[in-house]
């Protein structure tokens, strides 16, 4: 239960860190809280030549509002992220996902772009950044690239960063207007993995009928992802519409089986947790 | 920037319990482990060793966080506070004073934990809900006690030091 040796470097800026990783490629681990690369290195289900320290790289942890987005930097705890009220206003979504996060203690360390990069397929915080349709930044010696939530997360604990790569930031969109947004997960325990996790966000009209949905599911498949959902707009958005939209995404979902539950359970998980976490979302759309 | 190399001891300094303190850590050295072999603090405890049953957690500048999923070297030049640090002059603190009053630990292993997340917790919420109280506990094992008196004592301990304060 202890970690391998490793060389600890810790960059004081962006431009050290990228110089880091190009030097050491995929042999190199970036640390941020360590809530997740923490236990693999302790299990040595991570041996990595060298740790990349950036929780002291100036900066990494601001909140910036840009246009329609607001951007979070990676080193941004879980916990700071709470206390900010204007992200919290801004991101509903990550405000309901984040108290499911581990737990007071984790989140005091953990970073929202900690949790991206690690790529857990039951994590909240890429639940909610790929339900939005959000945004991750990436820094190399090669340049800055911004890549889609949807195409950043590949499969379990894989995602498109290159080995030379460093997740600086990730782009929420400001809340649309009137939107509705709720967030739920079955767990055995609170705080533990999700055995499925459901994300929503949900526009109505005057006439309570759907013009904008967004159902994420986490813990289903082997990376979080977003629902078609396009054929049920236009209908109104009530308990029956909620539990058709569940019912076709449990359908369309090809989920894993583990030693927490079988696909079949988690089938039928999205379709009733689905069911309530979209009628309270559609519950909680403004009136335009 | 730091570049600490691998397999060589390395001086690392921690201002504990209003003391500041050096030793020797590798760079994989465990903040528990310098805590315990090398500054001879005990009373922080292991119990899991990968962040899951809260028995190691301390204040890292004023936070509550585990001490097992982070190295000292990362840690060089922070403020901690551990169980050792609480009681003053050989008092218990009110804290401390409550859990004794509610039988709040029985074995105590996981006791050194709980007492450094109440301690930050209150700090932030000096007025805490049950519900509350029970949510930043979940963070924590105790096979002892079924929790109940744990969560009595620290709805104790907040309406003490708030009547302290009066």
């Amino acid at each position: 239960m202890k970690p391998v040796a490793f060389e600890y470097c810790r960059p004081d800026s962006i431009a050290e860190a990228v110089a880091l990783l190009d030097e050491f490629g995929p042999d190199a681990s970036v640390l941020a809280g360590g809530m997740s690369l923490g236990p693999m290195l302790n299990m040595r289900l991570a041996r990595p030549a060298a740790l990349i320290d950036v929780k002291r790289v100036q900066g990494m942890d601001s909140v910036v509002a840009q246009g329609a987005q607001i951007r979070t930097g990676a080193t941004l705890s879980q916990a700071a992220a709470m206390r900010d009220a204007h992200l919290m206003q801004s991101v509903p979504l990550l405000r309901l996902a984040l108290p499911h996060v581990g737990h007071f203690q984790t989140r005091n360390r953990g970073t929202l772009g900690g949790s991206v990069a690690h790529a857990d397929p039951s994590s909240e915080i890429p639940l909610a950044l790929a339900t939005l349709g959000g945004a991750v930044e990436l820094v190399s010696k090669r340049g800055t690239r911004r890549i889609a939530a949807r195409e950043f997360f590949v499969d379990v604990l894989t995602t498109a960063r290159e080995s030379d790569e460093l997740l600086t930031a990730l782009l929420w969109p400001m809340r649309r207007a009137n939107a509705g947004h709720a967030f739920d997960e079955i767990c055995q325990r609170h705080g533990d993995f999700a055995i499925v996790a459901i994300a929503a966000e949900a526009v109505v009209d005057a006439n309570r009928a759907l013009a904008h949905l967004a159902l994420g599911l986490g813990g289903v498949e082997s990376r979080p992802t977003v629902a078609n959902t396009a054929a049920f707009l236009g209908r109104t958005a009530d308990g029956t519409l909620a539990r058709e939209i569940a019912a076709a995404a449990a359908d369309a979902a090809d989920p894993m089986s583990d030693l927490k539950a079988t696909a079949d359970y988690r089938r039928a998980l999205v379709r009733a947790s689905g069911a309530a976490v979209l009628a309270a979302a559609f519950a909680n759309a403004g009136r335009p | 920037m730091l570049r600490l190399k691998a397999g060589m001891r390395h001086t690392v300094a921690l201002k504990v319990n209003g003391r500041t303190l050096t030793g020797q850590a590798e760079s994989r050295t465990l903040l528990t482990d310098f805590l315990r072999h090398e500054l001879k603090l005990f009373g922080t405890h292991v119990g899991c060793e990968h962040g899951v049953c809260g028995a190691c957690t301390v204040l890292v500048d004023g936070r509550a966080v585990r001490s097992c999923v982070q190295y000292a070297v990362e840690c060089d030049g922070a403020e901690i506070r551990t169980v050792e640090g609480l009681a003053q002059a050989g008092l218990l603190n009110e804290l401390q004073q409550a859990f004794n009053r509610h039988h709040a630990l029985q074995c105590g292993f996981c006791t050194p934990g709980i007492l450094m997340s109440a301690t930050h917790f209150l700090a932030d919420n000096p007025d805490p809900s049950e519900a509350a109280v029970r949510d930043m506990l979940s963070g924590h094992i105790c096979r002892c006690t079924g929790y109940y008196p744990i969560v009595a004592a620290i709805l104790d301990a907040a309406r003490a030091v708030r009547e302290a304060k009066k």
